[in-house]
């Protein structure tokens, strides 16, 4: 696949490898956050850990709109399918993810729910068009990636003149959770969060450019490299990161330069803008309530908007309070540092956000490292 | 989830839809976030919608610059 294979080339990557090896330097440590569920996915897949010096140290962020969707709002989404008249369509990643007492929309589908998985919006307005005696309901999820084809749906479903369709939205946000990583009150209890720099988003990045990350260098003092999600783009990133922290310079840099740019997609952003505004606050999975970091429809598009037009109420769910995915998300604890992983916690019975999906920190782990931990255990 | 694919825009349709040739594979993906496109593009594809198009010269000079740092260093530790 062009412009796919070409950056998954060993020869390079094991070059690329050599210059963090001798670039870093063996006197300090370095912590480097990819946010993005994709990369931890990338760093898993293509043991890039395992090419790294033993001072690097990647810290799974929380990247992964499924892994950190409140279990909640999926008790919310089941409760809206069981209603007869609503036919839910969601993206496959959805239909694992349990709720409460471990009912997931596969298990609600299983027991007659019309649950519909839909590749794109569009199958969604269409199954709206053919189920005219129906409800058609997106359960709209995910980050700045996702939202720009929900909001054009949105208004294709207002020229269509479409009245049995809605959205049902979690769009959440970059930059603030990234902030709230950083300056989270939980910090007094977890310990500070020690991150020299972040591995930026690479598809977020496209929507909204490199610019809204310049107040991470600027206020915080965190070096921030957008990354590609091929095997080669992150490892530059990595080393354009160990080349800021050895100058001691906290810049914005764009590795992802063939589809990034500072100010991303005009029309998406503007699409985006058109129709949501932004929560006070929504709540994380792992993270808690975070100050301005969710949208919702506007006022104006009030009819398209689930949870006014079937007065949806909040529900909340309490996590496992053994679980630790704060702060293994901010990287104070390692996902072996839990005592739930691996014993009640896999990805079959996930307690907590970072084993949700494969993207989470410890799915990741759990599908890939604990084999590395059972080499390097001592016989 | 923020999952996407490189493709290439085959054919411009009505309705700001297009198809793109994922490796030889067409599929109908929406165009209406992307302004000036044309066939022949390379475009990002995500959820049924390409996101951007791929700028050719800037892939080229990754490229050339991840080759240039993998074997800048080879002589340095051997």
């Amino acid at each position: 696949m062009k412009y796919a294979d070409e950056f998954r080339d060993k020869a390079v990557a094991l070059g690329l490898a050599r210059a963090i090896q001798s670039e870093a330097d063996p006197q300090r440590c370095y912590r480097f956050m990819e946010f993005c569920g994709g990369h931890t996915h990338a760093i898993s897949r293509y043991g890039l850990e395992d090419m790294l010096p033993k001072n690097v140290r990647m810290i799974h962020g929380p990247g992964c709109p499924v892994c950190v969707l409140p279990a909640g709002r999926i008790d919310m989404a089941i409760r809206l399918a069981e209603r007869p008249e609503v036919i839910l369509c969601v993206y496959g990643d959805l239909m694992r993810v349990p709720g409460s007492q471990g009912v997931s929309l596969l298990k609600a589908k299983a027991r007659g729910a019309d649950v519909r998985i839909v590749y794109s919006t569009a199958d969604a307005i269409r199954i709206a068009e053919e189920n005219p005696e129906h409800e058609a309901v997106f359960f709209a999820i995910g980050f700045e990636t996702t939202t720009p084809p929900t909001a054009v749906m949105i208004r294709r479903a207002e020229k269509k003149q479409l009245d049995n369709f809605s959205v049902f939205c979690n769009h959440v946000l970059t930059p603030p959770a990234m902030q709230n990583i950083l300056e989270s009150p939980d910090i007094r209890s977890i310990g500070p969060v020690e991150i020299d720099g972040f591995v930026g988003p690479a598809h977020v990045s496209i929507i909204i450019g490199t610019e809204p990350y310049e107040v991470f260098a600027k206020e915080f003092g965190k070096s921030v490299v957008i990354s590609g999600f091929e095997p080669l783009d992150m490892m530059q990133a990595i080393l354009m990161l160990v080349r800021q922290v050895n100058e001691h310079r906290n810049d914005v840099e764009n590795q992802y330069s063939r589809a990034v740019t500072r100010h991303g997609n005009r029309r998406a952003k503007e699409e985006v803008a058109d129709i949501f505004e932004l929560r006070d606050a929504f709540e994380w999975r792992g993270l808690g309530f975070v100050p301005h970091s969710g949208l919702k429809l506007k006022q104006t598009y009030a009819r398209f908007d689930a949870e006014v037009c079937f007065a949806m109420s909040e529900l909340r769910v309490t996590d496992n309070p053994a679980c630790e995915c704060g702060a293994i998300l901010r990287g104070v604890m390692k996902p072996v540092d839990c005592k739930l992983f691996g014993t009640v916690c896999t990805p079959e019975t996930p307690m907590g956000s970072c084993m949700v999906s494969s993207e989470g920190a410890c799915a990741a782990h759990w599908t890939y490292g604990r084999f590395r931990d059972r080499q390097q255990r001592p016989s | 989830m923020c999952l996407a694919i490189p493709a290439e825009v085959t054919k411009l349709l009505a309705d700001e839809m297009a198809v793109a040739s994922i490796d030889g594979v067409s599929k109908e993906v929406s165009v209406a976030l992307i302004e000036d496109l044309a066939v022949g593009d390379y475009v990002i594809i995500h959820v049924g919608y390409a996101l951007t198009k791929i700028d050719p010269d800037e892939a080229r000079r990754t490229l050339e610059l991840m080759r240039e740092l993998s074997t800048e260093r080879q002589g340095a530790l051997q």
